[in-house]
């Protein structure tokens, strides 16, 4: 995470991811390719659906959530490489849970992420290697947490 | 809503919902990790090869929407489904490679009805994803809200 190897990490820190706006039209490209539910796809199937309104896709959510954290750890790990430090690239992930979805995600919002470590632990299963785990949440123009998620990422030890 | 839509009462606990399939192409999972998870292993072959993940594989996050797209075209619009508001887990268990075939299976793992609004049930559903060969690479557990045809 942002460059940092397992055991730099401290339990508590928190990161911030940027922002990510949320356009009618890409909500509705997003769903048409992957949650296809008719109030993701149009104005109308907003008002006739659960919110009233047209809404993201929870996903659409979520990834955006890991396009701010991507972006996040390559800006501070270029700067480790422009400050002559070998960073520390985090792995995949194994999974996630208490993924939560407070309120919906309109066109115009434009959601904050942000990361906070919650836990370290080393893997025996895979030498080399640990475990951040981290409480993530998005919140919108108006300061209301509308998504979180409890996050783990494979992360190395310093070789 | 017509009343040919599927409802709560059409989702008995226990009930196995087979879903379709989706073929997973290389350009599909490197348009996916240019826009949302943009990581040597999700966008380049030679860097997934030399990665944890032994070869080119999907975000996570795209794995968990094809599984939620075959959900949405395997019932939940033919139903009178009213969105989630949470997944209480989800499980990467293996890469899901670039080129696999997908299937997935939707189970129902327990309903009520909501106490405080009589015309929403509330189904806990448990989603899978498997290659060809039947091994299973993704699981997702949450909620699906699903109205209620005589609440």
């Amino acid at each position: 995470m942002i460059g940092l190897w397992l055991d730099e990490i401290q339990v508590g820190q928190v990161v911030e991811l940027g922002t990510h706006h949320f356009t009618r039209e890409a909500i509705i490209a997003f769903a048409k390719q992957y949650d296809p539910q008719p109030f993701h796809l149009s104005d109308e199937g907003g008002r006739e659906g659960p919110f009233g309104v047209l809404s993201a896709s929870g996903w659409h959510t979520g990834a955006a959530w890991m396009k701010c954290y991507v972006a996040t750890n390559q800006a501070a790990e270029a700067k480790f490489r422009a400050g002559g430090r070998e960073p520390a690239m985090i792995g995949p992930s194994p999974g996630f849970t208490n993924l939560r979805w407070l309120k919906p995600v309109t066109p115009g919002d434009t959601i904050s992420y942000r990361s906070t470590v919650t836990g370290t632990r080393e893997l025996n299963s895979r030498p080399g290697w640990g475990l951040v785990f981290s409480m993530n949440e998005g919140f919108n123009q108006k300061g209301e947490l509308v998504f979180s998620f409890e996050g783990k990422v494979l992360t190395p030890k310093r070789p | 809503m017509t009343s040919d839509l599927l409802h709560y009462e059409d989702f008995p606990e226990g009930l196995v919902i087979p879903l379709g399939s989706h073929h997973l192409s290389k350009d599909e999972v490197i348009a996916f990790a240019k826009e949302w998870d943009p990581q040597p292993f999700h966008l380049d072959e030679a860097e997934a090869e030399r990665s944890v993940l032994g070869g080119l594989a999907a975000s996570g996050w795209q794995t968990s929407a094809i599984l939620i797209k075959l959900s949405v075209e395997g019932y939940a619009n033919r139903s009178a489904a009213m969105a989630s508001n949470s997944m209480e887990e989800g499980r990467w268990l293996k890469p899901v490679y670039a080129g696999e075939t997908l299937t997935g299976r939707a189970t129902v793992l327990s309903r009520r009805v909501s106490s405080k609004r009589p015309e929403m049930g509330i189904l806990k559903m448990k989603f899978e994803l498997f290659n060809a060969e039947g091994e299973l690479k993704a699981e997702l557990t949450g909620v699906q809200f699903m109205k209620v045809r005589h609440p």
